[in-house]
Order: structure tokens, then C-alpha cells, then sequence
């Protein structure tokens, strides 16, 4: 037995976004009487989530009744929406789909609206810990979820103990709740040892690459909701961009990418920076500053990823479980909804696991994946093929009798050379910033230098021997945080050797690595808590 | 022994200043706020010269609005016993926080004052010395190692020429420098056992203290972007380009 210090609740919550948040604040309205943590690894709640972000009102007014008398602090109602289709010199504006009408929904910073949750929660008796990451899970005797050990503090890069370090304390619980967000890494151990992926197709999962503009007054229409698709991607990868235009001449804008691309080549956040100085877009932000940046892969698998929700002792609710709506670009009402059913459910059945997930396939969170679910496999064929075949799907409200399969995205990168390389065309960059090193200052993230290096290569001889000649080692390429670097270092003896350097410290908790390395062997893992990202109003 | 620590709310180190379009201040909302890093090294000082037995009591101190509560209940997660909060929302120049902390100071009677020599909002580096002035006792600012024995502070000051060494005889006021200590993480049960600890909250009002705004800002400005380089191709080329702009 460890003599680890321990806390018990009833519930313990593995991350504070929407999901989590909800799932708290619901089960206390419901039973004040059950105790509940949640566990951030933040150093403030709201500072490392991201998204566009365009929400659907509904599952907050359930949720909150009156939150529109006292709104988070970004929070414009939307105005006209937009669809535009690009080409290298031009753009053509097409009707909107009718999934992507936003009449009666919220522009918001997801960011600043869970740490306008967080205060709601915790006056309801919730108790939110940031800055703690949940690095593990713990087990019971019968092999069910017993809870999470929260991260060691103060352990050097070479794993000894730092003169501050502090053991983190186990969270015992009786069921621990998963609301990671997309690729949670406690949610993907998880999945493993409960097999929770048996019956389900591979997760997919796309590349968000997002910056919040300072516009000179008087460019800025409040409200307006601008989606484009076309170049820079060619017709084979998906890629589209969204623009949102807040208050205080402020716009929110992003590019993303599906991490199911084949050209080992291909750089996410090149594509971003190119789609900025497309001349639809670059006139709009001339003369304006960044305030901040960051990326946050997203789940995209939808109706037939949608691993098993529950297990003995645990649950999986909003984007870790695989809850987003892609053809909508909306997960925030998918993650507030169950969060709410789990909250429900847990209340209903004595803080028991078992039944969720029947309860979550059999209510309107999965029945609008279940619509959706043939639109992003299918672009899978090009553009035009899954442009047709999403008129089809949306028409007929997804009756199709087939479901289209999902596979892996680390599956899907061709070799170097065993495809014709797209002609990317890109053009000379004006806006800022230069590079992502460039970047990354805007996520003004932080990881103290001396601890573990948090992104854990299974085997670095790979990287040299065998990627470096089969794709080009494209991690130096997915990364859009400059992370991993190949280095050439010239030995003792006058040799030369190459290696990979993973500067982890740049690392904004992405999870684009473990998603897409070819050989999976990269491990994202916790780091000291607090550390990361700290994204403003994103 | 009683140990008043000064405990101030700053914008967090980590975060990226930005001065507000209008030139009135810089953004906080949305911003990350945390401990003065100089304070938090400041009760890490008290709490281990406590631990140590020297100690026997750490009362932290804040100056703010009322939802300055949070961040005391850091401090108190942190390990002190108690928390006092002064309320206002105003902000607070160093003249007026010296003098809140000598209306504290005697109620108190605390026999050791450790502030952060500076706070990196305002970088005044004032407080201490004006509480010292106020309070008319011996003040080691700078500090980076205190001992603490028979009613005396020996104290290592970071000079400019190198390390000084003072004693100053208790009651007295230190200001704490970087190399002092490194602040310990604080535990989640530490946190929870800090609901409990008491905070007195006190009107600002109420202290019968001035505030006196002696500092008018007038204008806020991000520093101006440095222009871009010039790459020469050699030695000559520089010095030719330094005698052009007439540095040579």
C-alpha cells in the first residue's frame, strides 16, 4: 500500500469545459447532497480550451435558466451567416447549408465562458481545482475505477525530486466522470483496458488552428458568421475556415484541418497562415494585432466512433467520449447535454455507471449524430464527391440504409513519393506572425524546463532509421507548435548523427502528435500541473 | 512571533500585457491574476522561519476588491493561519498600502513585516521602505537570506557590488528578492483546509487612512516596436553603416 495522501468524493471530474462543468453544476442542482470535484489541468480555468466558437443556446437555457441576464463576457448573438468557396485568387459566396444557419445562436470564447461556469458551479458546492492535472487513473480490487492520481510537482527532467516536490494525492471517488475534450489521455487508457472501442468504428479527428484579432474600429460587423472551404486544401484533404466577428473590433478566426490528410508534407498551420492572406480574408486584418493563438485538435468521428460511454466506476461525456457535430461545427451543446444526461443518470441509479451509455444512444445527442454521420467519411473520396453526397445526407436527414467507416487517422499518410504531391501554390506571407515559433509567443505557454518531458516517444530510433525515409518524419510538420525538431549533431569523432529534439516546453496541448505519428509512438502525457497554454479569450 | 505578509493580486507573469485600445490602463478582464511572485517568496520565507519554530503565527494581507477572497484563500491554502483583507475598489498607490499596513501593524503588533520588494504590476519598490519611515523601525530590503535570532534579523541584501549583510533589530520590515527561497506548490487538501481559515474582512473606510493620490497616470503605451534589422555582409559594410548614422 502507498502511504499517497487521499481525498474522497462521490464524483471526481477530469476537466473543466463545457462538458464537466455542466455535468457538476447539474448534478448539484439535482442532489446537493452527492459531493463533487473537478480537476484542471489549467492554471486557470477557461486557459487551455479552444474553439471557434458558435453555440447553440438551448442545452444553457436548460442547464441555466436566466443566463442571458447575466451572460459570459463574450457573448454576441449571431448575425448574418456566410459560406464562401476558394480559389487561389478569388472566392464565390454559395448559400449557406442549412445545417450552418446560426440565426438564434451565440458567438462566444469558449474559454472565457467556463470560467464564467466555474464561479456558477462552485457557489452551487462544487469544488474546482485548477492547475492539477488528473496524470492517472486508480483501480479498485475488482478492476473498476476507483479514481485519478493527481501529478507529482517538483520532479526534474530526469526524474528526481526537485527540493519542492510534492507527491500528488489520489481522488477517490465513486465515479470519476471524463470530460478531457478531444483525445483525453486518460479517456484513451481507458478505452484500451475496457476495450470501449470494440463495437465502434476508429476515432477521427481534425487539427483547429484559431487567433483572436485587434481590428482597427469600424471593420468589425458584430455577429457576422463567415465559413470557407477550397483553398489552400487541395481536393483531397479537408480543410475549411471559419471567421467570427465579436465586439470591441474583435475577430475570432481559425482554420482546420482534418488529420485524416495523406500528404505526409502537408503542415496544418501553414495552411492556416495562408488561408489569412487570402485576399477575401487579408484585407480585414491589415494593420491589426494578434491578442492571442493556439490549436486544440477536435473529435470528429461522430455516430460511428462513439466508443462505449461507460464502464465500471466511469463515465465519458462531451468531446473525449466523441460528441461533435461536424457538419455543424458545434460540440459545446453536444458536451453541455451530456454532461447534463450523465448528471441525470448518476442521480437516478445511486451514482452507478452502468445504463449511461443506452441512455445517451437513445436521446437526441446521439440521434443528431446518427443524421450526420455519412457527411465527413465521405469527403474522404474529394471534395466534390462529399460536397454531393452532404447535399444528399442533409436532404434526406441521413436516411441512407449504409453507414460510412471511419479509419484511423495515423493509418492514412502515404509513404514519401507513393503519391503525386499536391501542388500547393502558396503565396508569399505578409501578416504576422513569421513562423510558429512566432505563434506560439501568443499562446503564452509555459512549461517550467526542468520537469519530464511530457510528450513520451516510445522509440527514437524509429524517427531516424525508419521515418525519416518512409514520410519525412511529419511531426515536424503536424506540430503547430515547433515542437518536434530533427538535429543533426556532429560526435566526438567527427561523425555526424541525427536526432529528434522534442521541445516540449512549446507544446500547447494539442494532441495532434498522438493522433497522427504513422507508427503511434507518441504518448501525450500530463505535465506538472498549471503548466501549458494560457490562451486568452479563446 | 507574529509574521504580517504582504500578499498583492497581480496580472500573472505568464500573461501577455496588453494595453487597452484607449490608453487607460491595461487588460485585466479575461486575465489571469495571481500572487506577486516577490509575495509569494515572502510567505514562503514566514512559513518555513514558522516551521522552523521561530514563527508562530503567518497572517497574510490583501488590499481590493471584494473578490480579492479567492486569492487570500491561496495564501491560506499555502499555509498561513489567517488572512486579513482590506476592502476597497479603488486601486492602491505604495503611500497609501504603507499606511494601511502601519493601521494593521498596530493592531497587530506583529514582530516581522516580510513584503515583496516590488510588485511586477507597478515595479514601484516602495511599500517597504515607506511602512519602515511610517513605522519608524529598522528596514532590510532585497532580501535573499534571513536568520533570525535573540530579537535580530541578519539579513543578506542583493546590492548592487554583491551581497551586503545587515542586522536589523525586531520589530522590522523586510523586503524579499528572488534568489530568497522558491515557493512551495500548494496540495489539494491544503486547499480545502483553507475554507476554513478565518479572514477579517476591514473597510477601507474604516482605517481612517487617506488616500492621498500623490500619482496621476496620465497615459498607458505598449514600447514601441523595435524597426527592422539590416543584415550586412561584413565588417566593413557595419562600420560603414554605423559612421552613415553618425555612431561612429
Amino acid at each position: 500500500m502507498s502511504d499517497r495522501e487521499t481525498m474522497e468524493y462521490d464524483v471526481v471530474v477530469v476537466g473543466a469545459g463545457p462538458a464537466g462543468l455542466s455535468f457538476a453544476i447539474r448534478l448539484k442542482q439535482l442532489k446537493p447532497e452527492v459531493s463533487v470535484c473537478v480537476i484542471e489541468k489549467a492554471s486557470t480555468i477557461g486557459a487551455q480550451i479552444l474553439s471557434g466558437a458558435v453555440i447553440e443556446p438551448q442545452p444553457l437555457d436548460a442547464l441555466l435558466p436566466g443566463w442571458r441576464d447575466n451572460p459570459p463576457p463574450i457573448c454576441v448573438p449571431a448575425g448574418e451567416d456566410e459560406f464562401w468557396l476558394l480559389s487561389k485568387t478569388s472566392g464565390r459566396k454559395l448559400p449557406v447549408p442549412p445545417g450552418m444557419h446560426n440565426h438564434g445562436n451565440f458567438i462566444v470564447s469558449l474559454g472565457a465562458m467556463c470560467a464564467w461556469l466555474a464561479p456558477q458551479a462552485e457557489a452551487l458546492g462544487v469544488d474546482v481545482f485548477p492547475g492539477f492535472a488528473a496524470a492517472d487513473t486508480i483501480y479498485n480490487e475488482d478492476g473498476s475505477v476507483a479514481g485519478v492520481r493527481i501529478g507529482d510537482m517538483g520532479v526534474a527532467k530526469d526524474g528526481t525530486h526537485k527540493p519542492g516536490y510534492t507527491e500528488g494525492i489520489d481522488i477517490k471517488a465513486k465515479v470519476t466522470v471524463l470530460a478531457e475534450g478531444a483525445r483525453g489521455s486518460l479517456t484513451k487508457q481507458l478505452i484500451k483496458r475496457f476495450k470501449l472501442d470494440a463495437d465502434s468504428d476508429p476515432q477521427g479527428y481534425s487539427i483547429g488552428i484559431k487567433e483572436l484579432w485587434q481590428l482597427p474600429p469600424g471593420r468589425v460587423t458584430p455577429g457576422k458568421i463567415v465559413h470557407s472551404f477550397g483553398w489552400p486544401a487541395d481536393t483531397h484533404t479537408y480543410g475549411g475556415s471559419f471567421l467570427y466577428h465579436l465586439d470591441q473590433d474583435r475577430v475570432a478566426l481559425g482554420y482546420v484541418s482534418g488529420l485524416d490528410y495523406s500528404d505526409p508534407n502537408y503542415q496544418p498551420w501553414e495552411a492556416f497562415q495562408q488561408w489569412k492572406n487570402h485576399p477575401t480574408v487579408k484585407p480585414l486584418l491589415d494593420g491589426g494585432t494578434i491578442l492571442s493563438a493556439g490549436a486544440r485538435a477536435i473529435v470528429t468521428g461522430g455516430y460511428q466512433s462513439l466508443p462505449k460511454t461507460e464502464m465500471p466506476g466511469a463515465l465519458l461525456i462531451g468531446d473525449t467520449a466523441g460528441l461533435l457535430n461536424v457538419p455543424k461545427v458545434k460540440g459545446t451543446h453536444q458536451a453541455i447535454k451530456s454532461g447534463m444526461l450523465a448528471a441525470e443518470h448518476l442521480v437516478a441509479h445511486g451514482l452507478d455507471s452502468a445504463g449511461f451509455d443506452a441512455k445517451l444512444r437513445g436521446s437526441d445527442v446521439m440521434a443528431e449524430l446518427r443524421k450526420v454521420r455519412n457527411i465527413k467519411p465521405a469527403f474522404k473520396k474529394g471534395l466534390w464527391f462529399g460536397m454531393l453526397n452532404a447535399a444528399w445526407e442533409t436532404v434526406t436527414g441521413g436516411i441512407s440504409p449504409w453507414t460510412l467507416k471511419n479509419k484511423a487517422d495515423w493509418s492514412s499518410l502515404h509513404k514519401l513519393g507513393a503519391q503525386e504531391e499536391p501542388k500547393r501554390d502558396y503565396v508569399q506571407r505578409t501578416l504576422a506572425p513569421r513562423d510558429r515559433l512566432a505563434g506560439v509567443y501568443f499562446a503564452a505557454t509555459e512549461h517550467d524546463e526542468d520537469q519530464p518531458i511530457h510528450l513520451h516517444v516510445a522509440d527514437t530510433r524509429i524517427c531516424i532509421d525508419q521515418c525519416t525515409t518512409e514520410y519525412g518524419n511529419p511531426c515536424t510538420r503536424f506540430c503547430p507548435a515547433n515542437v518536434y525538431e530533427i538535429v543533426e549533431d556532429v560526435h566526438a569523432d567527427g561523425s555526424k548523427g541525427r536526432r529528434l529534439q522534442i521541445n516540449a516546453a512549446n507544446c500547447v496541448h494539442c494532441k495532434t502528435c498522438d493522433i497522427k505519428d504513422p507508427y503511434e509512438i507518441i504518448t501525450w502525457l500530463t505535465p506538472e500541473g498549471g503548466s501549458g497554454p494560457n490562451y486568452q479569450n479563446l | 512571533m507574529k509574521i504580517l505578509v504582504g500578499y498583492k493580486r497581480v496580472v500573472d507573469y505568464n500573461v501577455r500585457i496588453q494595453v487597452k485600445p484607449d490608453g487607460s490602463g491595461v487588460v485585466t478582464d479575461g486575465v489571469k491574476l495571481s500572487a506577486n511572485p516577490f509575495d509569494d517568496i515572502a510567505l514562503e520565507e514566514a512559513l518555513r522561519l514558522r516551521e522552523k519554530g521561530v514563527a508562530t503565527e503567518v497572517i497574510v494581507v490583501g488590499i481590493g476588491p471584494a473578490d480579492l477572497t479567492a486569492h487570500l484563500r491561496n495564501g491560506l491554502a499555502m499555509g498561513a493561519n489567517r488572512a486579513i483583507h482590506v476592502v476597497t475598489a479603488d486601486a492602491v498607490q505604495p503611500l497609501t498600502a504603507a499606511r494601511v499596513f502601519l493601521k494593521l501593524v498596530e493592531k497587530e503588533q506583529p514582530e516581522l513585516v516580510i513584503l515583496g520588494k516590488q510588485a511586477i504590476d507597478d515595479d514601484a519598490n516602495q511599500t517597504g521602505q515607506m511602512l519602515a519611515a511610517l513605522w519608524d523601525r529598522p528596514q532590510a530590503t532585497f532580501a535573499s537570506k534571513i536568520e533570525i535570532a535573540d530579537g535580530k534579523a541578519t539579513v543578506t541584501r542583493e546590492v548592487d557590488a554583491g551581497l551586503e549583510v545587515i542586522e536589523a533589530e525586531l520589530p522590522a520590515v523586510i523586503t524579499t528578492d528572488l534568489r530568497l527561497n522558491e515557493p512551495r506548490f500548494i496540495k489539494l487538501p491544503d486547499i480545502m483546509k483553507a475554507k476554513s481559515k478565518p479572514i477579517d474582512t476591514i473597510e477601507f473606510g474604516s482605517l481612517d487612512v487617506a488616500a492621498h493620490d500623490h500619482l496621476k497616470t496620465t497615459q498607458y503605451a505598449a514600447p514601441t516596436k523595435r524597426s527592422k534589422g539590416v543584415m550586412v555582409k561584413d565588417a566593413a559594410e557595419l562600420v560603414a553603416a554605423l559612421k552613415q548614422k553618425g555612431l561612429l
